[in-house]
C-alpha cells in the first residue's frame, strides 16, 4: 500500500478550466482535483500548459493584462477566479516557489519575516520563533542559524531555494506550488529539495510542475501528463509509470516523444 | 511500437532482447540433446548437454549485467521497464531449462551405469518431452514477437504436460511393481520425468511475462479464464 492509496479530501478541484494568453487557448477544458496532503506532479513538454495551470492555482496570471481564466478552480470549496477573490489572501494560502531561487536582497532573517509581516502582527520572541519554525521546516536551519543575519544572497544555489521554501512555508499557506523548483540545482541540492517535499506532505498539499519526469516518479502521490493544454491522463503516479492507459502518455515518459 | 528519441536506448533494448533469444536458442538445443541422450541412451550426447551447462550460465550473468547497466543509464518507464522486468525473469528461467536439461544428462548417465536401460519405458516420455522442447520453442517465439495470443495458447497447452506427466508416473509404478529389480533405475526415470515437466512449465513462465510486457497485467498464480479476461 503506497500513500496515494490512503482516501483522501481533495484540497483543490478545477472544473472545465479555459486559460487564455489574449485570444491563445492555453488551456482547455481542465478537470482534476489535487488531493490534500498529497503531491501532484505535472508533467509534460514544453508549452503543455503545465505551468500555465499551477499559475492559475494563486491567480499569479493576474499581473499581466491580457491573460483570463474561466471556469472554476474551488480552493476547500471557494471558487478562487471569483472576482471577489481577496489576492494577497489567496496567495497566503496558496504559497509558490519559482524555478530559479529569487531570494529578496536582505538578511536571511528578513527573507522570512518579510512575507509574514504582510499578515501577522508578531512580538520579536514570536517571530523568531516562526523565522527558526520555517528555516527548520525546509531544512536549512542547521546550515544558517549562526548566520541569519547575513545577505540571502550569500547563500548557494541550492541554500538559496530552500530559503525560499522556508520564505513560503512561514506564512503557514495549505498549498504549496512548485514550478521547476530543482531545475537549476545540483544533484545534491536536488536530493535535499526532493527530501523537503516528502517533509512538506504532512502539513501541506503540494503541486509540483517538473521537466524531470524520473523527479516526479520519485516525489509525487499523483502525476498529470498535459499536452498542447490539454490534460491528457491523470492518475496514482505509480500507475502512470508503469502501466499508463493513453498511448500518449506511454509514449511520452518513454522517450518515444516527437 | 514507435521508436525512441533516442536511438541507443533502442539499440540497448533490441541487444539485450536478442541476446535473451540466443541464451533461449541455446538452452532449447540442450533440452532436445537431453531428451535425444535420453531416447537413444548415448552418453556421448549427454556429456555434451553438461558442457553447455557452464556457457548458459555464463550468458545469464551477462545478460543480468546489461539489465542492469540499462536500468541505471536509463531509468525505464512502463512498457520498456516491464520489458526489462520480465527479461531478467525469462532469463532466470531460461536458466533453469538449462538446470533441467543438465538433470536430465546426469540421471541418463546414471541410467546407463546402472546397466538394463532398455528395460524401462524410456520411450513414453518420448511425448511428454516433445511437448515440453515445443512448447520452449513457442514461448521464445511469443517473446520474440511480443505476441499475447501465442502466449494464451501456451498457458493452455502446459496441461497436456502435466496429464503426460501424472500418466507415466502411473506406468512407473507397474513396472517397478511387476519387477522390483528396476526399482532404482525407475526412480531416475521418475526424476527425468519430472524435470521435463518443469521444463514445460518454465516456458510458461516466459510466456506469463510476454503478456505482463505487451498487456501490463501481471498474470502469475491467476487462473486461466481470468488471464483471458484480462488480456481482452
Amino acid at each position: 500500500m503506497t500513500a496515494a492509496d490512503t482516501p483522501t479530501r481533495n484540497a483543490i478541484e478545477i472544473r472545465n478550466l479555459d486559460f487564455y494568453y489574449g485570444t491563445f487557448k492555453g488551456l482547455k477544458n481542465i478537470n482534476l482535483d489535487i488531493a490534500e496532503g498529497k503531491v501532484t506532479a505535472f508533467i509534460g513538454p514544453s508549452g503543455c500548459g503545465k505551468s500555465t495551470l499551477l499559475r492559475t492555482l494563486n491567480r499569479m496570471y493576474s499581473l499581466y493584462p491580457g491573460q483570463r481564466a474561466e471556469g472554476q478552480i474551488n480552493l476547500h470549496g471557494q471558487n478562487i477566479l471569483d472576482a471577489k477573490q481577496d489576492l494577497n489572501l489567496l496567495r497566503a494560502r496558496v504559497g509558490m516557489v519559482f524555478q530559479k531561487p529569487t531570494p529578496f536582497p536582505m538578511s536571511i532573517y528578513d527573507n522570512i519575516a518579510f512575507g509574514v509581516k504582510l499578515y501577522e502582527n508578531l512580538s520579536r520572541s514570536e517571530m523568531d520563533e516562526r523565522v527558526e519554525w520555517a528555516l527548520t521546516k525546509a531544512a536549512i536551519w542547521t546550515e544558517v542559524k549562526d548566520k541569519l543575519g547575513q545577505s540571502g544572497l550569500s547563500l548557494s544555489g541550492g541554500q538559496q531555494q530552500r530559503l525560499c521554501i522556508a520564505r513560503t512555508v512561514a506564512v503557514k499557506p495549505s498549498v504549496i506550488l512548485l514550478d521547476e523548483p530543482t531545475s537549476a540545482l545540483d544533484p545534491i541540492s536536488t536530493a535535499k529539495v526532493e527530501e523537503l517535499v516528502h517533509e512538506l506532505k504532512n502539513d501541506y498539499t503540494v503541486a509540483i510542475v517538473t521537466h524531470n519526469m524520473q523527479q516526479a516518479a520519485r516525489v509525487s502521490d499523483y502525476t498529470a501528463y498535459m499536452y498542447l493544454g490539454e490534460l491528457i491522463e491523470f492518475g496514482k503516479t505509480d500507475q502512470i509509470f508503469m502501466k499508463p492507459t493513453r498511448q500518449e502518455t506511454e509514449d511520452y515518459i518513454t522517450g518515444r516523444f516527437g | 511500437m514507435e521508436k525512441h528519441i533516442s536511438s541507443q536506448f533502442d539499440a540497448d533494448l533490441t541487444g539485450v532482447s536478442s541476446r535473451v533469444l540466443e541464451l533461449g536458442g541455446l538452452v532449447e538445443s540442450q533440452t532436445r540433446h537431453a531428451v535425444y541422450a535420453l531416447a537413444q541412451f548415448s552418453a556421448d550426447v549427454a556429456n555434451q548437454v553438461i558442457e553447455t551447462e557452464r556457457q548458459v550460465n555464463t550468458m545469464e550473468v551477462e545478460i543480468d549485467a546489461e539489465l542492469a547497466s540499462i536500468i541505471a543509464r536509463r531509468q525505464p518507464t512502463a512498457r520498456d521497464l516491464r520489458l526489462l522486468m520480465a527479461i531478467s525473469k525469462i532469463t532466470g528461467n531460461l536458466e533453469r531449462v538449462g538446470d533441467e536439461a543438465d538433470r536430465i544428462a546426469r540421471m541418463v548417465k546414471q541410467i546407463l551405469e546402472q546397466g538394463n536401460p532398455r528395460n524401462l519405458p524410456s520411450t513414453e516420455l518420448r511425448v511428454a518431452s516433445d511437448l515440453a522442447s515445443g512448447l520452449l520453442r513457442k514461448s521464445l517465439d511469443a517473446f520474440a514477437r511480443l505476441d499475447v495470443n501465442t502466449a494464451l495458447e501456451i498457458l493452455k497447452e502446459d496441461d497436456l504436460i502435466d496429464a503426460e506427466f501424472n500418466g507415466f508416473m502411473r506406468k512407473l509404478v507397474t513396472y517397478m511393481m511387476e519387477d522390483p529389480r528396476t526399482i532404482s533405475a525407475s526412480l531416475d526415470l521418475l526424476f527425468v520425468a519430472k524435470a521435463i515437466e518443469r521444463i514445460g512449465d518454465h516456458a510458461k513462465n516466459i510466456a506469463e511475462f510476454v503478456i505482463y510486457v505487451v498487456k501490463g497485467a501481471d498474470v502469475r498464480h491467476t487462473a486461466l479464464a481470468d488471464i483471458e479476461s484480462a488480456v481482452k
